[in-house]
């Protein structure tokens, strides 16, 4: 992750995107009957008249969907008020029913936030309920339109209940459109509503993109962004659109309202649909599904049990270890967090407990590795038991097998070399490669820098590590100049 | 001919039902309609004021599923009520400048 905001745009226009995440629950079931809400199944396999939409059939809505909607609401910092749902008349055969229930004027969740790494606020409108669509594939046609084409469906993904969380217009750059998605998943997976992810389409992006000449606060008109398969794609989708309008202005032209389709091979977008007027989808309040209205006591359950959110442990970390914002996102990015605040209360060096995780503790699997081992080996790294280089190998000994760092370093004979030892070894090196030393001496500042990573080098060898990288250095420079 | 709808919304909304309709039904349902919304602009004269907004008839709230999975219907029983199926799929015919 970078802070630094991305040259994309060319000079005197600003970036305004907001973002529609369609989220999909982790339910068993559908949100409003009870097939089975799972990915992957033979098409047309969990239907029912309900989600058919099949006259005569009833909706009752699935408490846990709404419960995790609720969940995530708060974890967005939203007001949680009363939620009604409506339905949005449109015909295309994705939707059995020929309208999506949804939630419209009064929508469970509204009038949140997401804090992103930086520090930037993303204002959030809503996080409301609905279900999804039925998938089409699209058959034939030899390239040509007016073939014979059809499509496919499977209704299997029809009803499947989800969050569409709408943020503000706010997201001035590309980096902090895809910090906040990337913030959402956290947020997701930390509350363990959604398994968002974007590959398999339970978390879905649609970007609406305008730009405006920097300074001004107008917003002009947007086009929505569909298909957008990754965060990595929803970055270049964005910046293709950002350009293309511009061209359009500084052309002397407007761009037009409407739904565009990123398509990630070709590297750009074409115009799909002019978007709807948002009265042509003729919403209603569904006449078949009751208020839901959230008590006070439910709500403050719901806060009760919300675990530590991303934000928080990042502003946790930052507290306890003084280290900068990036290092830390990456720390509770990759959960070690709480093993870098555990160690830095047992009395470990915060600077060095961060750059250790930073840099040797890398990897998909920490799992060996407990709060209270790691304490140790950097308590015994700073009392100068442990040179830098043997700390780093009795940590990768604990990633792969666990254990304690004192006794791993006593199995492998590790002691800090004293100095006396270390200085006659530099010596004898000095005296055996001359040349090489002259040009540490006499060099410029590359040569200087190679060799000295040559003599490093060779004590390395010769102590298997043991000796202390820094210490050498220092011997080097006080040789050098006496 | 009311001035509560216009022929032309009353076009628009039928091709937004996908509706064909002729042009005397035009005629036809621009003047039912424009009744009933005169109707409705009866109730909209009452003063309500002490009523509180209703979105349901029935005083209920939170009427919950629990989230337990059922059983489907049968797939062939289904599909053989389409009118076309493939790959036990619906097929349906492409609607032309939607998403792809
Ligand atoms: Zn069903």
């Amino acid at each position: 992750m970078t802070w630094s905001i991305e040259p994309t745009l060319p000079e005197g226009w600003e970036l305004v995107v907001g973002l529609e995440v369609h989220v999909e629950l982790a339910t068993a079931t559908k949100l409003f009957c009870g097939c089975a809400n799972q990915f992957g199944n033979e098409p047309n396999t969990n239907v029912c008249p309900v989600c058919l939409g099949l006259p005569g059939s009833l909706p009752v809505i699935n408490g846990t969907a709404v419960k995790y909607a609720m969940q995530l609401g708060r974890a967005l910092r939203c007001d949680v008020k009363p939620g009604i749902m409506a339905r949005k008349n449109y015909f295309y055969p994705d939707m059995p029913k020929d309208y999506q229930t949804t939630q419209y004027d009064q929508p469970t969740n509204s009038n949140g936030s997401l804090v992103l790494p930086d520090g930037f606020v993303v204002g959030i409108e809503r996080a409301h309920i609905e279900e999804d669509t039925g998938k089409s594939t699209h058959v034939g046609g030899g390239g040509r339109i007016n073939d014979a084409v059809y499509s496919l469906v499977d209704y299997n993904r029809a009803g499947v209940p989800l969050v569409e969380i709408v943020s503000d217009p706010c997201l001035d750059t590309i980096e902090h459109a895809k910090a906040y998605v990337s913030g959402l998943r956290d947020i997701l997976l930390a509350i363990g509503v959604s398994d968002a992810r974007m590959e398999e389409g339970s978390m879905r992006v649609d970007a609406n993109v305008s730009v405006r000449p920097a300074g001004t606060t107008e917003l002009r008109t947007r086009c929505e962004l569909k298909n957008i398969n990754s965060i990595r794609s929803m970055g270049r989708a964005i910046e293709y659109e950002a350009l293309r309008q511009i061209d359009l202005y500084t052309s002397g032209d407007n761009p037009r309202q409407e739904t565009r389709h990123w398509d990630e091979a070709a590297g750009r977008s074409t115009a799909g649909r002019s978007k709807e007027n948002l009265d042509d989808y003729r919403f209603f309040q569904e006449p078949d599904l009751v208020p839901l209205v959230p008590t006070a006591e439910e709500i403050a359950a719901i806060d009760a049990a919300m675990p530590a959110l991303p934000s928080a442990r990042r502003a946790a970390l930052m507290e306890a270890s003084g280290s900068d914002a990036e290092v830390v996102a990456t720390l509770v990015d990759r959960g070690q967090d709480t093993m870098a605040i555990a160690a830095i209360d047992r009395g470990a060096d915060a600077a060095k407990v961060v750059t250790r995780l930073q840099h040797d503790l890398a990897v998909d699997d920490f799992s060996k590795v407990t709060a209270e081992s790691f304490a140790e080996l950097i308590i015994m790294e700073s009392a100068g038991d442990l040179t830098a280089t043997q700390a780093k190998q009795v940590l990768a000994e604990m990633v792969d097998s666990g254990g304690h760092p004192r006794e791993i370093a006593e199995a492998r004979g590790f002691e800090a070399m004293e100095g006396d030892e270390l200085s006659g070894l530099v010596d004898q090196l000095i005296a055996d490669n001359p040349g090489e030393w002259q040009r540490f001496v006499d060099g410029d500042e590359g040569d200087r820098k190679k060799m000295q990573g040559f003599f490093t080098g060779q004590i390395m060898r010769a102590t298997k590590g043991q000796a202390d990288g820094r210490a050498v250095a220092e011997l080097l420079a006080q040789r050098s100049a006496g | 001919m009311s001035d509560r709808i216009t022929r032309d919304e009353v076009v628009h909304v039928a091709k937004l039902a996908r509706l064909e309709l002729a042009p005397h039904e035009i005629d036809a349902f621009t003047e039912q309609l424009a009744r009933v919304l005169e109707h409705a602009a009866d109730v909209e004269s009452l003063n309500v004021d002490d009523v509180p907004p209703t979105s349901h008839p029935l005083p209920l709230v939170n009427v919950f599923r629990e989230d337990v999975v059922t059983d489907s219907i049968d797939r062939d029983e289904v599909l053989a009520q389409a009118p076309a199926a493939e790959s036990h799929m619906f097929r349906v015919p492409p609607v032309l400048g939607e998403e792809r």
